[in-house]
């Protein structure tokens, strides 16, 4: 059972409730899909057992020993890459999208693809089951791939030690590694805030796990914030058919139990947050029966 | 009206973890500088979740949509010979030569337009394909916002937020409000920026993003400075790092429900909070008067 948690805007808490979720069970894999700005890791420190190389796509680059300076690439870059200065062609590594169109054109094959290496995905153990992850290098693309490697890894690790629960801790905003993060799980969870920004992104998240048909729960995290966008929410969460599956209230024991390298649940199980947490996982589980 | 004489610059506004406030602080500096009467364009880069005109009442001035090629491939010419498929270094392009079958994946498609260079039978044309939209907002002479909105469905927003950013040109200050991360749109978005406002809170997690967002700009040889949001929270592990690496460090937001507050409604922050219009203003001279801060 594969659960994702997304949240279209960054910062709603996603993080601290997936791990909250993992720290509710002994047995379960936890799959950091945030590539990006990976941070489940500081909380529980897992024991690697594996590191393995992603290859985040590749880089164009000219040999000048070999280049006669003829532009043609420049003509057939589509992405405004390759640009001449003081009689120098130069590719521009950020702006080349390693198609490697130039490098198979150069008419004296001074143009070679580099790969992008320094992304890795590690496996290993943490206090209450299994976790993978992903961190992509700074400045690497194609966080897609890399959500797909790490939940493949998940799928096997929880085949192989048994584990049934999955619980992805997905990246903010709605493009290609959100897509990789939902596509095909059996349920999205996504965490929203009641502020105008939150409601905003909240109808873009909706709208995307509704284009993989997927059984979607919406948390409201810090409803008091805002009472009236609160409302604003669930009545359109309502009107779209989706369940709010839980409401929490605006409360610093999050950053409290953070700063600790603890969960809240880990943090203060008897809290009025845990408890909360604690049924809405309940009638998670309850609903998919 | 008249305005404030100032040099062009393009100032973003990025954060390696999501919500930790450069929405707040791209909206109240750009309403900040508005009030000085200085020329200033918002772009909203975060083309994923773009908020900025919620905080703003503003009349559309145009729109336009950011397309990209994607092949199509005629089957009547096509001889199944698998070379635009060998060519695609995106995987774009599916076939199965034996079963007669040639299929393009429009979303893992970059317009790159090799597979049309491959192909020895002229089978392969293009078509445009809609992956966003850029709108341009007035709320006066002097000011404009302009906005990046990805298409529901789209893997990537970098053709969108380069669209917009091209779009905004170069016409007095120009604020840049990044999307979250360190990877392509972030890149995007910063490659285009003079100087970079990293905004983080004093967490672990903000810790943890603030350094691979430093080391991001680093490696790109951009200059930066920090504001930290919610002061006061979390530990002091974000200050120790900051004063170790000598990163300057503009504004300390504290951790105040009443700014949240005025945020979840979509209110101007400095309109209440004379210390935060002075503190943006004062971080925005310091900026402007170094000389090194320009290209």
């Amino acid at each position: 059972m594969e659960t994702a948690i997304i949240s279209g805007k960054g910062g709603t808490g996603k993080s601290c409730i997936s791990a909250a979720f993992a720290t509710l069970s002994k047995d379960v894999v936890l799959a950091d899909c945030d590539v990006d700005a990976a941070n489940l890791y500081i909380l529980f420190n897992p024991a690697n057992e594996e590191e393995q190389v992603y290859i985040a796509g590749q880089e164009a680059v000219i040999d000048y020993s070999l280049c006669n300076n003829c532009r043609l690439c420049m003509d057939y870059c589509r992405f405004e890459a390759i640009s001449s200065s003081n009689g120098k062609t130069i590719i521009s590594p950020i702006l080349c999208e390693g198609c490697k169109l130039c490098s198979r054109i150069c008419p004296v094959q001074a143009i070679t693809m580099v790969d992008n290496d320094k992304s890795r995905m590690y496996s290993g153990i943490f206090r209450n089951g299994r976790m993978v992850y992903g961190r992509l290098a700074p400045g690497e693309e194609n966080s897609g791939k890399l959500v797909n490697m790490v939940r493949e890894k998940a799928k096997q690790v929880s085949k192989k030690y048994n584990l049934s629960t999955i619980i992805i801790d997905g990246p903010p905003g709605i493009g290609c590694p959100v897509i990789s993060t939902i596509t095909g799980v059996n349920r999205v969870v996504i965490v929203t805030e009641p502020t105008i920004p939150g409601l905003h992104d909240l109808k873009n998240a909706i709208e995307i796990a509704a284009k993989f048909n997927l059984k979607t729960y919406v948390i409201i995290n810090k409803y008091d914030l805002n009472n009236d966008v609160a409302d604003q929410i669930e009545t359109y969460c309502i009107n779209s058919n989706i369940k709010v599956i839980g409401k929490i209230p605006f409360d610093n024991i999050f950053v409290e139990a953070m700063v600790n390298c603890k969960t809240v649940i880990e943090w203060d199980p008897d809290s009025l947050i845990s408890k909360e947490i604690n049924s809405i996982w309940k009638s998670i589980i309850f609903f998919e029966k | 009206m008249r305005t404030v004489a100032i040099k062009n610059i393009k100032i973003a506004i990025a954060s390696g973890k999501g919500g930790t406030g450069k929405t707040l602080v791209s909206t109240n500096l750009f309403y900040a500088l508005m009030r000085k009467k200085i020329r200033v364009a918002l772009v909203d880069c975060d083309a994923e979740a773009p908020n900025d005109m919620v905080f703003f009442d503003g009349h559309l001035m145009n729109s336009f949509n950011v397309e990209q090629k994607v092949p199509v491939i005629d089957e009547n010419k096509c001889t199944f010979c698998s070379k635009c498929s060998k060519y695609c270094n995106y995987n774009a392009i599916f076939i199965i030569p034996p079963s007669k079958v040639i299929k393009v994946i429009d979303n893992l498609c970059h317009g790159c337009g090799a597979c049309s260079v491959a192909c020895d039978f002229d089978a392969v044309s293009e078509k445009d394909m809609v992956l966003g939209k850029v709108s341009q907002y007035s709320s006066s002479g002097l000011t404009s916002i302009i906005e990046a909105r990805l298409k529901v469905g789209v893997l990537s927003p970098v053709p969108v937020i380069k669209a917009a950013v091209k779009e905004a040109g170069n016409n007095g200050v120009c604020i840049l409000d990044s999307p979250p991360g360190t990877s392509c749109p972030f890149i995007q978005t910063v490659a285009g920026a003079d100087y970079v406002i990293l905004v983080t809170e004093p967490t672990p997690f903000g810790l943890s993003d603030l350094i691979q967002s430093v080391e991001t700009l680093k490696t790109m040889n951009k200059k930066y400075g920090v504001i930290i949001n919610r002061a006061g929270v979390g530990s002091s592990d974000v200050y120790e790092y900051l004063n170790k690496e000598r990163i300057p460090v503009y504004i300390e937001i504290p951790f105040d429900r009443t700014i949240a507050e005025k945020y979840s409604k979509g209110e101007i922050v400095v309109k209440s909070r004379p210390e935060l219009q002075a503190g943006l203003i004062s971080m925005f001279n310091s900026i402007i008067m170094d000389e090194d801060n320009y290209p």
